[in-house]
């Protein structure tokens, strides 16, 4: 099992004939993930250089193909827009990979996206994996471990993108596949949180542990331990980043910034091991410290 | 993206917030005129940077004549500014605001922010203003009045209504204290601000409300959309590295220590900094050269890192994903041949076509490149390096 996605999720690319959505189209349709078509208003009709069906509008490519998934590479001016698009065509999951969506679009898109009780990853992030069945993002495939027979399988939730392969790496050197790995963004307002994703995985039979990758900024970090501490059973690890950042500066992350005293590491790392969570306190040894919560 | 509160008094002008007269000079010999223009005795005169710490530091001051006006302008234009904000070379003021003082019954404090947690905007008001609203949240959370409202409807009149009421403002001041917060809201949503504060709000003995000071931030990531905005920023109060970084799409953060640091991704940026620090060394920067990284991308970068005196030693910490490590290795060797690397660069790479990478490292035989196993080998390796 996994969350969110599976060998069955029927994905569109919204954004399919631009660049990094034609190549990622390329890179998903490689590792195998059921992309059905895409959507570039004004270009209907045509077939992308994948020979899939290119749609107008979300709700032709939902009708045409049954898509239920949808990874959005649209200029961030757009995004909040195309977001909404997906929701009301009846696309359950939406992976928003772009980077530099403004803060209030987000704000007003998550209340549309949350009358339509879709699920939302990103913007700002690397996208969601299920290994070895589906992986809508940007992230390297080959990094990844399928579960298997006798595998300990791990959930991965991450703040950040290279870092989260940092992790995933460690993971499957150790031999640890991973159920599905989810990379929430960068940004301040965002879809899919910690706390959510946590309980999809505690419900996840086939996952055994947990991951979680925060970084400076907000609350996210403090909320998530205290939730662990009252709901979660699985043995968690995390790792925070940016214990040497400065107050005051965005650390390359739109919601990376300490501000106000609030959104230290340093905060965050006493929550998560006031609420008896294993933190790494290198980013090295994300896989030991998971070795032993695991043994 | 911060602007200067002469800037943000011109905002809330703009909007309708009663805010007293001002004038703003470019240069000292405007401040005579200035003085005789606001037509009071004593006048506030107040250097417009963005650091903290203006009062301190002497860069706030009551005056009573023009000449007085004349000498502290003049002053504060020739000497920079230095607080505990910027550094010890200062900052060059290059805007003074002047503005008549005004009498003072009480201070408020009103404040909008995007609420990360129940995403959406909170309008804050408080009865103790005039200082840092992070000193009166650590002491007495309950001081701070919050009405979050909804993005589409914005904020609603009755929510201000019981934020007025609840810092204890009734009739005339209420509906005047109303007024603003609703401008307030009604600017933040149209401007895409991330932080849109007046501190102090305050009483006239006669009862008038007014905004003394402001600060406004904006959403960088929305300033595409509105001119007027961009057409505020002042680039000399940015750091000139961090400019030029921006400009090839790097983000970069000067820090204090002496280990520079070239990596892709900011979370993994992040960490890398961490890992220094964890085995004794100093990280000199934050760097993320983005996810994929390009020959351009990485000169640029060693140029910008190599520029810093201070850097002595770097290490190159990259997950090659989707960018290819041999392509990030080919970006090194000529950044090495172009750059010129007179300190040792530990490189760490990881990921897509690594074995052909460091394959290629090793070709190129270049004395300061130093290669590193893993993570923990690569921090040791740069931090034994200073």
């Amino acid at each position: 099992m996994s969350i969110l996605v599976d060998a069955n999720t029927r994905v569109i690319c919204q954004g399919i004939t631009g660049k990094a959505g034609a190549f990622h189209t390329t890179q998903c349709l490689e590792y195998g993930t059921k992309v059905v078509g895409g959507c570039t208003p004004g270009k209907g009709g045509m077939k992308s250089e994948h020979g899939l069906p290119v749609f107008n509008t979300c709700h032709e490519a939902v009708a045409e193909t049954g898509a239920d998934a949808s990874m959005l590479f649209v200029p961030a001016p757009f995004a909040a827009g195309a977001l909404m698009e997906a929701a009301d065509a009846g696309i359950r999951v939406v992976v928003l990979i772009t980077e530099g969506v403004p803060t209030l679009d987000m704000v007003k898109a998550r209340k549309y996206l949350d009358d339509k009780g879709v699920k939302l990853v990103g913007p700002n992030c690397p996208g969601v994996i299920t290994p070895g069945q589906c992986k809508i993002g940007i992230m390297p495939g080959y990094i990844h471990k399928p579960p298997a027979n006798g595998t300990k399988n791990v959930g991965i939730i991450s703040r950040s993108g290279t870092l989260t392969y940092e992790a995933v790496w460690q993971c499957t050197e150790r031999g640890y596949a991973q159920s599905t790995c989810v990379g929430i963004g960068g940004d301040p307002v965002k879809g899919l949180n910690f706390i959510e994703l946590l309980e999809m995985f505690e419900n996840d039979p086939e996952t055994h542990a947990i991951v979680m990758i925060g970084e400076i900024g907000g609350t996210d970090e403090e909320q998530a331990a205290a939730y662990i501490q009252a709901n979660v059973s699985k043995p968690v690890v995390a790792f925070i980043a940016g214990q040497t950042a400065p107050p005051g500066k965005r650390m390359g992350h739109a919601g990376a910034i300490i501000s106000g005293g609030e959104g230290t590491a340093q905060s965050k790392i006493a929550a998560l091991k006031e609420a008896g969570i294993t933190v790494s306190d290198s980013p090295a040894t994300i896989g030991e410290a998971l070795a032993k919560v695991l043994s | 993206m911060k602007v200067h509160e002469y800037q943000a008094r011109g905002l809330m002008e703009e909007a309708g917030i009663p805010v007293p007269p001002s004038e703003v000079l470019d240069s000292a010999d405007q401040a005579l005129a200035a003085y005789d223009r606001l037509g009071e005795k004593t006048v506030v005169v107040k250097a417009q940077v963005h650091a903290g710490g203006r009062g301190k530091a002497g860069y706030v001051k009551l005056v009573s004549s023009a000449q007085e006006a004349a000498e502290h302008a003049q002053r504060m234009f020739a000497e920079p500014m230095v607080s505990k904000q910027t550094g010890p070379e200062g900052i060059q003021v290059r805007k003074i605001l002047m503005a008549g003082a005004v009498d003072i019954a009480k201070e408020y404090y009103l404040g909008i922010v995007v609420d990360r947690v129940r995403r959406v905007p909170v309008m804050m008001a408080s009865a103790e203003g005039g200082v840092e609203i992070e000193e009166v949240a650590a002491r007495d959370p309950d001081a701070i009045k919050k009405a979050w409202f909804h993005p589409h409807l914005g904020l609603q009149r009755f929510q201000a209504n019981v934020l007025a009421a609840a810092i204890g403002l009734s009739g005339d001041k209420a509906k005047a204290a109303v007024g603003i917060m609703l401008k307030m809201a009604k600017l933040f949503l149209a401007k895409d601000c991330s932080l849109a504060e007046i501190n102090p709000l305050i009483e006239t003995p006669t009862g008038e409300i007014l905004a003394i000071d402001a600060k406004f931030n904006f959403d960088d990531n929305a300033t595409f959309r509105h001119p007027d905005v961009q057409a505020l920023f002042d680039p000399h109060e940015e750091d000139a590295a961090e400019l030029r970084a921006k400009e090839f799409d790097l983000s970069y953060i000067a820090l204090d220590g002496n280990i520079g640091c070239l990596v892709n991704g900011a979370g993994l940026a992040m960490s890398t900094m961490d890992i220094i620090k964890l085995h004794g060394g100093e990280p000199a920067n934050f760097l993320d050269v983005g996810g994929s990284v390009t020959t351009e991308g990485a000169v640029e970068a060693f140029k910008i890192i190599l520029a810093d005196e201070k850097v002595k030693a770097v290490l190159v910490n990259i997950f090659g994903g989707i960018a290819k490590c041999d392509v990030i290795a080919g970006a090194l060797i000529t950044a090495a041949k172009e750059v010129g690397f007179k300190v040792p660069v530990v490189v760490r790479l990881e990921g897509t076509n690594v074995e052909i990478a460091r394959q290629m490292l090793k070709d190129a035989n270049l004395p300061q490149l130093k290669p590193a196993g893993d993570l923990t080998d690569a921090a040791k390796q740069v931090c034994a390096c200073v």
